[in-house]
């Protein structure tokens, strides 16, 4: 039997590390793009539209993240695209990230005081200019803590990628497990990474929570 | 018909849910017209004032102002009345990511496109005139009740407004704010600014007003001038009114 | 563009049923245990010796910072090293109350800080032991107040559990890979399970809300309905 260092199984994990980290932050900034727009269309008021996105928000709340993970590998697949474990991973972590990070946000603008909203009505400006100039930043201060706290959750929603085959530190710590006959080392290494990923992050949002409570 | 009337009102009601709130209103306002609105809460003052400005809708009746009427679903035409009509709220509602003078430049520069100089200089006009040259660059947070109040009218006047509507504007004031604001309001007044204020400040609406309105459940009860109404009220609800005040 | 073939997986409706009876069977035990397991942390937290209070501490900053599927592979996996050998159901359970556990631990904890101080004065006065203080005066209030954001876990859990089929048990998620191998209908598989999950999420968000309302907020504290 082969001996297996305990260097070789962390080095591979760090490797593998890699991956979560590209594909958390892939799907962050997409999905909080993405989100974005379907916030604006939210706020802007079209009876029709507020009830399909309130619908994909739930959705996106209601189902297992690992469900969603299967169909788009097999949905996509049935469009007859070449379905890559990036790309099944990709759309559905976006998709995923876009229904939360549209519904954090919206607490936030409406946590803005109502006269606000009324202020700048009075004062005649458009809807993107509501948004722009005095709707938006405050909303922005609002939303940094709880946006970062969500980057932890898109850390740990990574891992779930590993079961439809996408080669990121779960699945390399699956197959060293495999390999090396020595699950608790792997695992426990595993889990220790994913604390030195998510830890600094978490402890980042609450710092930020902490400084936006005191006040700018 | 009314030549000369910057608003007229006819026939208005609101009503909110099961309760009718405005039952019928007919008003007219004359160019440099300064009326006063006052009468019991619920009375439906607030939501008259703000029907004028579109923040309300109403369900029957004509609303015109500046002889454009009012349509609720175009907003393009809602901005543009807006850019005629000003209105100061009892809670202030000044911007707080954004300076004193930044919120009086913030309008005229994105709806009326002034350049950013003109804005500035425009600006400190008009903080000058409220008695506040000197907090251009302060934060709202850093002022009083009575400051951020006057800087709220220093923001609505710097879109050169024809008629300025004042919602209860010194009701949230501790008393000794209360003169500086309304000294600055009589001077609007004086300068020939339309004035249309739900207030409960009567010495005040005595002395500056043209005419008084008062209202009760949802109807203009008793309509004159100061005089008449503090000094010679005819119906037995504006004269219960009265004597509870004192 | 593909046919859709619903049929094929809606008639294995008795399987579909049994899975998802199990996810919420899992559910329920792990939620009891887990509430219990996460109020007896946060009271750690509130009035427990020093280190207790740190333990506690790193517990639950461990399970907030790691994938809830890492935690359930340590467990069913990494475990039998150690000489303890669990079923995917019982493994899956462990994971999910320590997992609930520490999120509730957290939710707790916001709701036991938030108890106005004279509460616990005014039953001190009464002669209430401490024990009495906190199960009678502190808790029930603190736990109507966080109610909501408890329930928010629970389903988030319930919801987790889908992973639990990648050990075997055979839950909901584990039903729809069992049938998509037999008629290879995957995409309708999922669709249909994921259906169920929508509606069991629903479901458990109702019942919890309502039996919140009847067990805690009569007694605690009446916030008009």
């Amino acid at each position: 039997m082969i001996e297996f260092s305990l260097w070789d199984i962390v080095r591979n994990l760090l490797l593998a590390a890699r991956w979560t980290v590209a594909l958390a932050l892939m799907a962050f900034v997409g999905g909080g793009v993405l989100g974005l727009l379907l916030l604006m269309a939210r706020v802007a008021g079209l009876r029709g539209v507020q009830t399909i996105l309130k619908g994909y928000v739930q959705l996106f709340q209601g189902t297992p993240l690992l469900v969603q993970l299967f169909l788009a590998f097999f949905g996509l697949g049935l469009l007859g695209v070449d379905v890559s474990q990036w790309l099944a991973a990709g759309v559905a972590l976006t998709l995923y990230a876009s229904a939360f990070l549209s519904e954090i946000w919206r607490g936030c603008v409406e946590a803005i005081p109502k006269g606000q909203w009324e202020a700048a009505d009075s004062l005649a400006l458009s809807f993107m200019q509501k948004l722009r100039h005095v709707v938006g930043p405050q909303a922005l201060r609002i939303a940094v803590p709880s946006t970062v706290g969500f980057l932890v959750q898109m850390i740990k929603a990574t891992a779930l990628a590993s079961v439809i085959g996408f080669i990121e530190l779960t699945k390399a710590g699956t197959m060293i497990a495999n390999a090396t006959f020595q699950p608790f080392v792997v695992y426990g290494w595993v889990a220790l990474m994913y604390f030195a990923l998510c830890w600094p992050v978490t402890a980042w949002s609450r710092k930020l929570e902490k400084d936006l409570r005191r006040g700018r | 018909m009314g030549a000369d009337n910057i608003i007229t009102i006819g026939q208005l009601r609101k009503r909110f849910g099961a309760t009718e709130v405005l039952k019928g209103i007919d008003l007219d306002v004359a160019r440099g017209e300064v009326i006063a609105i006052i009468g019991k809460s619920g009375s439906g003052k607030s939501t008259l004032l703000r029907c004028i400005n579109g923040l309300e809708r109403f369900d029957e009746g004509a609303l015109q102002v500046g002889g454009q009427a009012l349509r609720h679903g175009d907003q393009r035409a809602l901005r543009a009345l807006r850019q005629h009509v000003g209105m100061i709220f009892q809670s202030f509602n000044l911007f707080p990511h954004l300076s004193v003078g930044a919120n009086v430049m913030l309008a005229p520069r994105l709806v009326k496109q002034r350049g950013k100089d003109d804005a500035q200089a425009h600006a400190r006009r008009l903080l000058e005139r409220v008695g506040l040259a000197d907090k251009f660059d302060a934060w709202p947070d850093q002022l009083s009740g009575g400051q951020q109040q006057r800087v709220a009218i220093a923001r609505a006047l710097a879109m050169e407004p024809s008629v300025m509507l004042c919602d209860e504007i010194t009701s949230a004031l501790d008393p000794e704010l209360v003169g500086e604001v309304l000294r600055v309001v009589e001077s609007l007044a004086q300068d020939g600014m339309t004035l249309l204020m739900v207030t409960h400040e009567m010495s005040f609406a005595r002395k500056v007003s043209d005419r008084v309105v008062f209202m009760h459940a949802g109807c203009i009860h008793e309509m004159g001038p100061p005089e008449q109404i503090f000094g010679d009220p005819r119906t037995p609800e504006l004269r219960q009114f009265l004597s509870a005040l004192h | 563009m593909v046919a859709l073939d619903f049929t094929a997986v809606l008639q294995q409706w008795p399987l579909l049923l049994r899975g998802a009876a199990l996810t919420l069977a899992l559910t329920a035990v792990s939620t009891l245990l887990g509430v219990g397991l996460g109020v007896a942390c946060a009271w750690a937290r509130h009035a427990g010796p020093l280190g207790l209070r740190s333990a506690v501490a790193l517990y639950v900053e461990f399970i907030r910072n790691t994938p809830f599927i890492v935690q359930l592979f340590f467990i069913f996996f990494g475990l039998p090293s150690l000489g303890v050998k669990l079923t995917p159901e019982i493994a899956s359970v462990l994971a999910m109350v320590l997992n609930l556990g520490a999120y509730a631990a957290e939710i707790a904890r916001g709701g036991l800080e938030a108890t106005p101080r004279g509460q616990v004065e005014a039953a001190r006065s009464l002669a209430l032991s401490e024990r009495q203080v906190f199960f009678r005066v502190v808790l029930p209030p603190a736990l109507a107040r966080v109610w909501p954001a408890l329930v928010s876990q629970i389903v988030i859990v319930m919801l987790g559990s889908a992973v639990c089929g990648q050990i075997a048990a055979q839950e909901l998620s584990y039903t729809a890979n069992l049938i998509q191998s037999r008629n290879f209908r995957s995409f309708e598989s999922f669709i249909v399970v994921a259906g169920i999950y929508l509606a069991l999420s629903v479901l458990v968000r109702d019942v919890l809300r309502r039996l919140g309302v009847r067990w805690l907020f009569g007694g605690a504290g009446h916030r008009g309905r």
